[in-house]
């Protein structure tokens, strides 16, 4: 098969719709008889609610209806099956949700919701995870028994031997701190119903068949009465995985209404209501042997989930991947406490977990190799994962360029510092630091499936359909499924259309998170163009008087491949299928659910088809009077498996190093009583242009045998190593270790100080 | 609540709207004019998602009110074809990738316009960086929005 599509830098399929204004996001969804919804919220991280006034709302002109608890089924939902639409007796976090209201034009819904009075009596509240522990801590969830949502235990090898035995041990505490995923478009959805009373709902979900069960599920309806319809999404990097309380409400206040009804969060909304990361208090350590063998790592994390648990709980299966299985260890134990507070709803944001734990695996790895006296780089190497092994976790590596990598950014790096000119300034260190990671890259099972199906239609014009359960949420899979389907017909790829985001048309898929879309939906786009294909080639056999297997197709022409003149243009061969007697259609079926396991009680499993590999060497420049970090620049090698996509992946990359450097420097929610202080994108801290550094990226192809073309997942490969890198890079530059996040100049400052 | 009104050239249209009074210039645009491409992401001057063109300059949409329009000259990302095909700005932009979810980059086509119309010389990097400084972007980590600007503006 030739292969010019694959490893083509071609365009996303949408861009030339958003450079122009054209593409319709959420919030630029206006639907005839529309109306605004509104929401009110909690002022209060614990509450009980004594009463809701709303006679003063709901005399306000423009005015159409205005909800409470009483008006929503009275069941709860959610991964932890903890939470209520409408918060009836008792809130657990400022920001809950107690009434919503719904009006003509916007100005007037938020003056109605504000002329909702609440009583509340305050409760006891708890903001720390150690408080929340204790035996008198005020209960969230009395019905939980305690205020721990789940203990989590991982383990392979024996742990407390292997570190008496050890030569050399290091242990830290990590603190991780509050970030949000803040992408630039805030939540959206609009719910309407339809005359046959089916309830549509345009949203900026990540999982829209998921959010199809669940929503049907709270809204006490079934779950064929729903479609969800994924609007153009402005980013959400994991913001998207769980259903969260202003959907159904939008749909509750579409019912009541017998309208249409937008919920659209501002910047400040998005800010109280949309999840964050886990913050998280670990205390770690890690053990070597003299030879340079990395010997045993035991982490213990206790995570801040916040009022109620979200599939962000599952984060700490991909620490324990980390912790059990990046580079070889074999002895590790790792221990995960999820704690309910009256904090901020914590959820899922790129990286899974991984950018935690890759944070504190790495500093530690460092600190190993200098307590060893080894270089960094060498010890990384020594201990790197290898193709074709199984890890004692049960992770089955296939594909696996992880020393690749490590050599290629050691290599960059050298080059970067025959040429790097003095720091400008007496107060300035520089210092390069390293850190490798390795992300699930052919799905991830978590969900009882981790299937995608897709449908590749061709139509009596040679126009060829791609009708996919994947989503397009900016990160580019449209252009991705289109150049798999145009290389497998062997057709032109401006004649290939990507329809997805719609639970009424595609076929069903798990959503996108877990960088799987490129592997999981890729195989499942390969697999129906490939059924598309021999339904073409058996019209055209029939056509040109050959068998199937002497034909191929190109550039949308079918011929024979020892006699190219031989040959027959892809419309014709579908005509001459459809226009007969007892004619069809090329309807090409795919389904793809990749070869893995679901983690068992005990976290281990093969949870992913492929595994992706990466590493990243960082360089900052630290001023020791200001304690000021900069990034100078990063070289990133990652094992793509085959990139499908240069352009793209450069750009996931790219986009995951902003991501690591707001985690690792700049980005912090201010979290107080429960409350967030610094409700705004500047005083929360998200990079410019300005704070990024140049970034040199190579691809290291090691062509998955899973993969599509041999392609593995890659997004949120990029931002996993970041914060370690940064970490490692700082110690080298002015000696100290930074173990808390983010990394502020006051930090630095007072353990350069203490030094 | 009371009306009144005020004109605009809006991407070459003289347009007349009748806004509230506390309404700003990116109400004017989303609500009134339907000019959706102008995207709001905070509306209080911090995300240079609804950077706009006032009389050439780019402003915050957001941060303007509409009386404070009345008379002048707008142009939005809907503004920027050229004979109904996508100018050499925006071809950039798809040709280097600078966009993934897209919904910064009106506003960064709007801040590069207005910066590449004020320089007559040789385009270099950081003088890029500085000029996007108020355009946050949460996808591309900014790289190839500064590749595709400096192709545009030094070819
Ligand atoms: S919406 Fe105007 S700057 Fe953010
Ligand atoms: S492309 Fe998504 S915010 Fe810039």
């Amino acid at each position: 098969m030739n292969d010019t599509l694959i490893g083509a830098r071609a365009p996303k399929l949408d861009a030339p719709a958003k450079v122009s204004g054209r593409a319709v996001y959420g919030h630029d969804l206006v639907r005839p008889r529309m109306l605004y919804g509104k929401i009110v919220r909690s002022s209060f991280a614990s509450a009980r609610i004594v009463s809701i006034d709303t006679s003063r709302a709901e005399k306000l002109p423009g005015v159409r209806a205005i909800i409470t608890g009483a008006d929503a089924p009275a069941r709860s939902f959610g991964y932890g099956d903890d939470n209520q639409i409408l918060k009836a007796e008792r809130v657990r976090r400022v920001g809950d949700e107690i009434a919503a209201v719904a009006a003509a034009d916007p100005f007037v819904a938020h003056e109605a919701a504000q002329l909702v009075r609440v009583e509340y009596e305050p409760l006891p509240a708890v903001f720390d995870t150690d408080d929340a522990l204790c035996l008198n801590a005020p209960l969230l969830h009395p019905q939980h028994g305690s205020n721990l949502f789940r203990h989590q235990q991982y383990q392979h090898g024996d742990p407390d031997a292997a570190f008496a035995e050890a030569d050399v041990v290091v242990q830290d505490e990590f603190e991780l701190g509050y970030v949000a995923n803040m992408p630039m478009e805030p939540c959206f959805c609009l719910a309407e119903y339809d005359a046959g009373g089916d309830l549509n709902l345009y949203s900026t979900t990540q999982v829209p068949y998921l959010l199809q069960r669940d929503l049907a599920e709270a809204l006490d309806i079934p779950a064929g009465r729903v479609r969800i319809i994924q609007t153009v999404i402005g980013g959400s990097f994991g913001r998207g995985l769980d259903m969260y309380p202003f959907e159904p409400i939008a749909a509750l206040l579409a019912h009541k209404t017998g309208r249409p009804v937008r919920i659209a969060f501002d910047r400040r909304e998005e800010f109280l209501a949309a999840p964050v990361r886990q913050p998280m208090r670990v205390k770690m350590r890690s053990a070597a042997k003299r030879d340079g063998t990395l010997w045993a790592r035991d982490a213990h994390a206790v995570l801040n989930i916040g009022a109620y648990a979200s599939w962000g709980a599952q984060t700490t299966l991909v620490m324990a991947q980390t912790v059990g299985s990046l580079y070889r260890v074999p002895h590790a134990r790792f221990i995960a406490d999820l704690v309910y507070t009256n904090s901020p709803v914590t959820g899922a944001m790129r990286g899974f977990g991984n950018p935690q734990s890759t944070f504190f695996v790495e500093t530690q790895m460092d600190r190993l190799a200098e307590a060893l006296g080894m270089d960094p780089l060498e010890f990384r190497l020594r201990n790197a994962n290898r193709p074709n092994e199984i890890t004692l976790q049960g992770l089955e590596i296939t594909s696996c360029g992880m020393s690749e990598c490590l050599q290629a950014v050691g290599a960059m790096t050298d080059r970067a510092a025959d040429d790097a000119s003095p720091p400008p300034s007496v107060s300035l260190r520089r210092g390069v630091g390293f850190a490798a990671t390795m992300n699930v890259g052919g799905g991830a099972r978590i969900y009882r499936s981790d299937g995608c199906g897709a449908t590749v239609k061709v139509d009596d014009f040679g126009r060829v359909t791609l009708i996919t359960g994947a989503s397009e949420i900016g990160q580019g899979s449209d252009i991705v499924l289109a150049q798999i389907v145009a290389e497998t017909l062997g057709v032109p790829l401006e004649t290939v259309r990507v329809i997805n985001g719609d639970t009424a048309l595609g076929l069903w898929d798990v959503g996108v998170h877990a960088s799987r879309t490129t592997f999981i939906a890729g195989n499942a786009a390969r697999l129906a163009a490939l059924d598309a294909r021999a339904q073409i080639l058996e019209t055209a056999a029939e056509q040109l008087r050959v068998a199937t297997g002497a034909l191929d197709i190109r550039g949308g022409t079918i011929f024979v491949t020892d006699d190219p003149a031989q040959r027959v243009a892809l419309d014709k061969v579908v005509r001459a299928r459809h226009f007969r007697q007892q004619g069809t259609a090329v309807i090409g079926r795919g389904w793809y659910d990749p070869p893995s396991q679901m983690a068992d009680a005990n976290m281990r499993g093969n949870l992913s088809a492929a595994y992706s590999f990466g590493a990243h060497a960082v360089e900052v420049e630290v001023d020791v009077e200001t304690g000021h970090v900069r990034v100078v620049h990063i070289d990133a090698a990652h094992d793509v498996g085959r990139a499908i996509n240069p352009m793209l992946i450069e750009g996931q990359v790219e986009g995951g190093i902003h991501m690591g450097i707001g985690y690792a420097l700049t980005e912090q929610l201010l979290v107080e009583n429960g409350r967030v202080l610094n409700d705004s994108l500047r005083e929360y801290g998200v990079p410019t242009a300005l704070d990024m550094p140049s970034i040199d990226i190579q691809l290291v192809e090691t062509n998955d045998p899973q993969g599509p073309f041999g392609a593995k997942g890659v997004g949120e490969l990029g931002v996993t190593p970041v914060a370690a890198a940064i970490a490692n890079a700082i110690y080298t530059a002015v000696g100290v270790r930074i173990t808390s996040l983010p990394i502020t100049p006051e930090k630095v400052l007072c353990a350069i100080q203490a030094k | 609540m009371p009306l009144f009104d005020i004109h605009l050239t809006v991407n070459n249209i003289p347009t007349k709207v009748a806004v509230r009074p506390q309404a700003t210039l990116l109400d004017v645009l989303r609500d009134a004019l339907g000019l959706m491409g102008t995207h709001e992401g905070c509306r209080v001057g911090e995300c240079g998602s609804c950077t706009v063109l006032l009389d050439g300059k780019a402003v915050n949409a957001c941060l303007v009110l509409a009386p404070d329009a009345d008379g002048r000259t707008i142009t939005t990302v809907e503004g920027l074809e050229q004979d109904g095909t996508l100018n050499a700005l925006q071809q950039s932009f798809v040709k280097h990738g600078a966009l993934q979810c897209g919904y910064c980059t009106s506003g960064m086509l709007m801040t590069a316009t207005a910066f590449l119309g004020e320089q007559n010389n040789a385009v270099a990097e950081m003088q890029v960086r500085e000029a996007l400084a108020g355009n946050l972007c949460r996808c591309t980590g900014y790289t190839k929005i500064v590749k595709a600007i400096l192709a545009a503006g030094n070819e």
